[in-house]
């Protein structure tokens, strides 16, 4: 670590990444999969890097594990500089969507393939497997072949296998996507399980924005090979960096208009927003959450506070926990405005369709993103 | 920023190569160098020997002669020049081959060994090769000799490349109508098997006839003699003491008729596995649509049926016509004086040892082998997208009258085949036709005749197992590569390439080849010459595409992930591939073996230039013996490769079974 630093010409700031990622791009030909991407990853993380299908991710991992390399950029592990080493000299697990388990070979023999010729006494490895299989919660499965395994316990085989060597890192690639619903909803939480007790940093490759939401310590949100924003997944919800963030990750409501003096004219009304630091007269698109958007008062107060709209409810849906509303406003012109309501509040307020209203869009939580690029004003 | 559509500047990240890396890249190369000299330099040697041609020009030497005391010289005079006054060789004279050797007193109408004159001769170009005794001489120095000794002068033929070769071929019409002859016999047999091998796959895929199982086996049995015994079968049959001899009316079965007869029995198989696959494959709910549309059967049969199966049709075709075109036991046993382009190959060759003409009729026999292979590849590309369709397999329903056609066609092909087998059987077990039929095993005692006698047997068994074991190795390992390696994406093409080429290469080609290639004695690999090495060689190489596309197609139903999670185990490759992918494909590594096996015991084409008189085969022995005359030993020694085949196809049977329910556990639920 103290060669790194006396080599490294960038101080870095306070603890050393584990996993340090600089300017890695990646060509196919002529096509462009990965542009410019940076990250820093500290020992222990869990990440998630999520994206639409097609963006960049796998091949990001893959870049990773040394199995199809990066065009330019260098990747640091631990330290030591990975970006031309062999798969086989780099240190990680990893786990794919189609689980990958050898068909001829029994459970405990396919957990056991990667220990089997490091020299270590049979019982030894008799007893990793055990733990291992102990670990993934199915004991009592050592001698099944996989194809005799559900779905859900073959991938719980897979990521035994892969930790079973210890690696510094575990990849996971779409690990769930390839499970029913109810399975991958439990499978989520025990990897986490998994992961905190092992505590061995982790890259998990998803499109499902939910299981990112569930799972990451921090989400790699990216988009046509460029990550656009990095951070929790509290920030990556509340605090979105781009348009594509704000939509990809939960539910908006997006409207265009003009900025000025710290806030947007929507018809008569006045929203005060966050601070931007946009020019005034700048064309934007403003973004509000539908839970976010608060139910004020029955009746309308129009022109009284600013942040406050007067609404007609078109219609309502039932969603089990709150209730769907779909808004109209004059002040919107013809833009539907869409609204999740708390059960308690529709209850409260004795809210129906075709009831005129007033609603409350908070200042902080109104989002605006400049028009024409899709970056954001964030990274650019 | 999202301008940016190029890399940066810099150099493209490579990542080292570990050791698995290099012993993957050496494995390879070791593969990519046996395809190289076992398949590409033979044919380079061939193809560039049929353009060279050997012939005196006597323009480069000159002579002078002294009078009788040896003292006084005349003045020099070119060999062209002495020729010219006195007629003495035509220009065609002078065409040579590699050895020939033109005696130099045949210029000199006068010479006489005993005569006290003396000669002198020289050559006025550098390159004028002559012979004093065995010593080779190549100067422009004259050299005296004594009548004695200059009676033992030859010049030898200098090489000239060019199109000579192919010009003198086809201004032949000999050798020229041997082209329309091979045409026409692989036209005619190709449209006779096509229809009755379709007849047979629809009765088998298509109707509810009974005994489909004992059918499936009978069709099978051709790919188990070498082609040339139907040929024997048909000369006892038809032959000039044939018992059905009356059968012809006169026609002779020594002929086209003979050959085309013999060709569709043992291209049958081949073109019923093609179109059997092509009719199974066929989607139930199509046919379920014209009958709710109330289209007539006969409609439904030209509308569904036969586009479905169109690309079988046409690929069984490519396949039979140059099984035919390219095969040569059949036309030498039955052909007569019929000859077409295999039998000249093998004349100009064994009979003539004019090796160039033998090169040039094997660039010609090339050429339908090569577009029959293309458009067969193009074609099973379009069939392998119609398969993996989503289908409804097609479920014939019982109807009395068409199934009784069905069986009775189904029977007539069945009498034929096994007919043919049996009267190869019935030949060879009784004591000499027609004159003493009792029963005798003295037919088998092969040791009586020329041809091998049981040693050849024995080697045909050895050079069987030897290629079966060897060959699937080779040919495993090899796919394994190509399908299996990251990276060396070049590489890789040029390996499936060569691996691709054997298909489209006769055998008779392949044979010459390697004479011209290993028959060189400054070749490092000259010492497998006339070995069993070679013939090993040959018969692996002969037969290398099917083993490969065998061993691609399971090795592409494997997870392409087990390789990067064993490399994440840091497990080398070789461990993996013993471990899991050799286990999982064991299965088509028996399919592979079991072809090569049996092949290897009834090949005749490639190994019939290679075999030497300690490594003679089975199967040559079968057409030596009939040459010979001997044609009850042959049609006994043909039924011993019978034998041997079926054993080692029940033994396979037997095997795969076995494989199959030890593995049951994890292959299904
Ligand atoms: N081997 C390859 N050759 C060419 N293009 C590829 C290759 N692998 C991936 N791509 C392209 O790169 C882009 C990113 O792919 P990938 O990383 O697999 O996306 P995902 O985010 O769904 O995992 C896609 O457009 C894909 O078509
Ligand atoms: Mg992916």
């Amino acid at each position: 670590m103290s060669e790194l630093q006396a080599e490294g010409a960038v101080a870095t700031p306070a603890e050393p990444s584990y996993l340090k990622i600089e300017g890695l791009w990646k060509a196919f030909g002529d096509f462009i999969a990965l542009r410019e991407v940076s990250l820093d990853i500290a020992r222990g993380e869990f990440i998630c890097f999520l994206g639409p299908s097609g963006c960049g991710k796998t091949t990001l991992l893959r870049a990773i594990a040394g199995l199809d390399p990066q065009s330019r950029g260098t990747i640091r592990q631990g330290g030591r500089d990975i970006s031309e080493l062999p798969a086989s000299q780099r240190d990680y697990g990893i786990v794919f969507q189609s689980y990958a388990l050898f068909p001829n070979l029994t459970v405990e023999r396919n957990i056991a393939f990667g220990l089997e010729n490091t020299k270590r006494p049979k019982a030894e490895i008799a007893a990793r497997v055990r733990e291992l299989l102990a670990l993934v919660g199915l004991p009592d499965q050592a001698k099944k072949y996989p194809a005799q395994l559900s779905g859900g316990q073959q991938q719980r085989i897979a990521l035994a296998r892969a930790i079973a060597i210890n690696p510094g890192l575990l990849l996971l690639d779409e690990p769930l996507s390839a499970l029913d619903a109810k399975v991958r909803v439990h499978l989520r939480h025990e990897i986490k399980e998994l992961q905190r007790k092992l505590g061995v940093t982790t890259i998990m490759v998803t499109h499902d924005q939910e299981e990112a939401l569930s799972m990451a310590d921090r989400i790699v949100v990216m988009n046509h090979g460029v990550i656009e924003q990095i951070g929790t997944p509290t920030e990556i919800y509340r605090h979105p960096a781009t348009l594509f963030v704000a939509d990809f990750i939960g539910e908006t409501n997006r409207i265009a208009t003009t900025y000025s003096g710290g806030a947007v004219k929507l018809g008569d009304a006045t929203l005060q927003t966050r601070e931007t630091g946009l020019a005034d007269g700048a064309a934007v698109t403003v973004a509000v959450r539908p839970e976010d958007v608060l139910p004020h008062a029955i009746g309308h107060e129009a022109g009284t506070k600013p942040n406050h709209l007067p609404v007609r409810i078109v219609d309502m849906e039932f969603l089990g926990s709150y209730w769907r509303t779909h808004l109209a406003s004059a002040a919107l012109g013809g833009t539907p405005l869409v609204a999740n309501f708390s059960m308690n509040a529709v209850r409260r307020l004795g809210l129906s369709a075709g009831a005129e209203m007033t609603v409350e869009l908070p200042a902080e939580r109104v989002l605006v993103f400049p028009q024409g690029d899709t970056r954001g004003g964030a990274h650019g | 920023m999202a301008e940016a559509a190029a890399l940066p500047a810099g150099r493209t990240t490579r990542l080292k190569i570990d050791s698995d890396g290099w012993i993957k890249r050496a494995f390879m190369g070791v593969i990519a160098l046996y395809l190289v000299a076992a398949l590409a330099l033979p044919l380079y040697a061939m193809l560039s020997k049929s353009f060279v041609t050997y012939g005196f020009d006597l323009s480069r030497y000159e002579f002078q002669v002294s009078d009788e005391s040896g003292t006084v010289w005349g003045d020099p005079v070119t060999a062209a020049a002495l020729n010219e006054a006195l007629g003495k060789f035509a220009p065609e004279d002078l065409r040579s081959s590699s050895d020939g050797r033109l005696s130099a007193p045949d210029l000199f109408p006068d010479f006489s060994f005993r005569s006290p004159v003396k000669y002198r001769i020289r050559g006025t170009s550098d390159n004028a090769p002559y012979l004093v005794g065995l010593d080779l001489q190549n100067s422009t120095e004259w050299r005296e000799l004594d009548s004695n000794t200059f009676r033992r002068v030859n010049l030898r033929p200098v090489t000239t490349t060019g199109l000579q070769n192919y010009q003198e071929y086809f201004s032949n019409p000999v050798l020229f109508s041997s082209i329309e002859n091979s045409l026409f016999i692989a036209s005619v047999s190709t449209v006779l098997t096509v229809l009755f091998a379709f007849g047979f796959a629809y009765a088998i895929n298509r109707s509810c006839m009974p005994f489909k199982g004992a059918f499936r086996l009978i069709a099978m049995m051709p790919i188990l003699v070498p082609s040339l015994l139907p040929g024997i079968a048909l000369i006892y049959m038809f032959g000039n003491q044939g018992f059905l001899k009356g059968l012809l009316f006169g026609q002779t079965i020594y002929g086209p008729l003979g050959i085309v007869i013999g060709s569709v029995f043992f291209t049958f198989p081949h073109a019923l596995i093609i179109i059997s696959t092509a009719l199974s494959i066929s989607d139930q709910r199509q046919y379920e649509a014209a009958e709710s549309l109330r289209a007539s059967k006969w409609r439904t049969f030209w509308t569904v049926t036969i586009p479905g199966a169109r690309y079988g049709l046409i690929s069984a075709a490519f396949v039979t016509f140059t099984l035919v075109i390219t095969d040569f036991g059949l036309p030498k046993v039955i052909g007569g004086q019929y000859n077409v382009l295999a039998i000249d190959i093998y004349k100009q060759v064994i009979g003539q040892q004019n090796f160039e003409m033998g090169a040039v009729v094997s660039v010609v026999l090339l050429i339908p082998a090569i577009v029959a292979f293309i458009v067969d590849r193009q074609v099973q590309k379009k069939q392998v997208s119609l398969l993996s369709a989503r289908s409804v397999p097609y479920q014939p329903k019982p109807n009395r009258r068409f199934d009784m056609t069905m069986l009775a066609w189904c029977a007539t092909m069945g009498v034929f085949i096994a007919g043919i087998i049996a009267v190869c059987q019935f030949a060879a077990l009784i004591n000499y036709w027609p004159y003493d039929l009792s029963f005798s095993l003295r037919n088998y005692d092969f040791n009586r005749m020329d041809g091998g006698g049981w040693a050849a047997y024995w080697n045909s068994l050895e050079l069987a197992a030897l290629t079966a074991v060897i060959g699937t190795a080779i040919i495993f390992t090899g796919a394994y590569m190509v399908e299996k390696i990251d990276g060396f994406k070049t590489g890789r093409a040029v390996f499936q390439f060569l691996a691709m080429l054997p298909m489209a290469i006769p055998g008779m080609v392949l044979g010459l080849a390697y004479i011209f290639f290993f028959n060189n004695p400054a070749n490092p690999f000259h010492f497998i010459y006339g070995t069993m090495a070679i013939l090993v060689v040959s018969t692996v190489t002969h037969f290398y595409t099917v083993g490969h596309l065998t061993a691609l197609t399971a090795l592409k139903q494997i997870d392409a992930e087990f390789e990067p999670v064993a490399t994440s185990l840091r497990q080398p490759f070789w461990r993996l591939f013993a471990r899991v992918t050799v286990p999982v494909c064991l299965p088509a590594i028996l399919d592979i073996s079991i072809y090569m096996f049996v092949n290897a015991m009834t090949t005749v084409s490639a190994v019939v230039f290679l075999y030497s008189t300690h490594t003679a085969l089975a199967s040559v022995a079968v057409l030596n013996m009939d040459d010979a005359g001997d044609i009850a030993p042959a049609a006994a020694m043909g039924m011993m490769i019978f034998y041997t085949n079926a054993t080692a196809r029940i033994l396979h049977a037997f095997a795969s079974r076995r494989i199959l329910s030890r593995t049951q556990a994890w292959r299904v639920r």
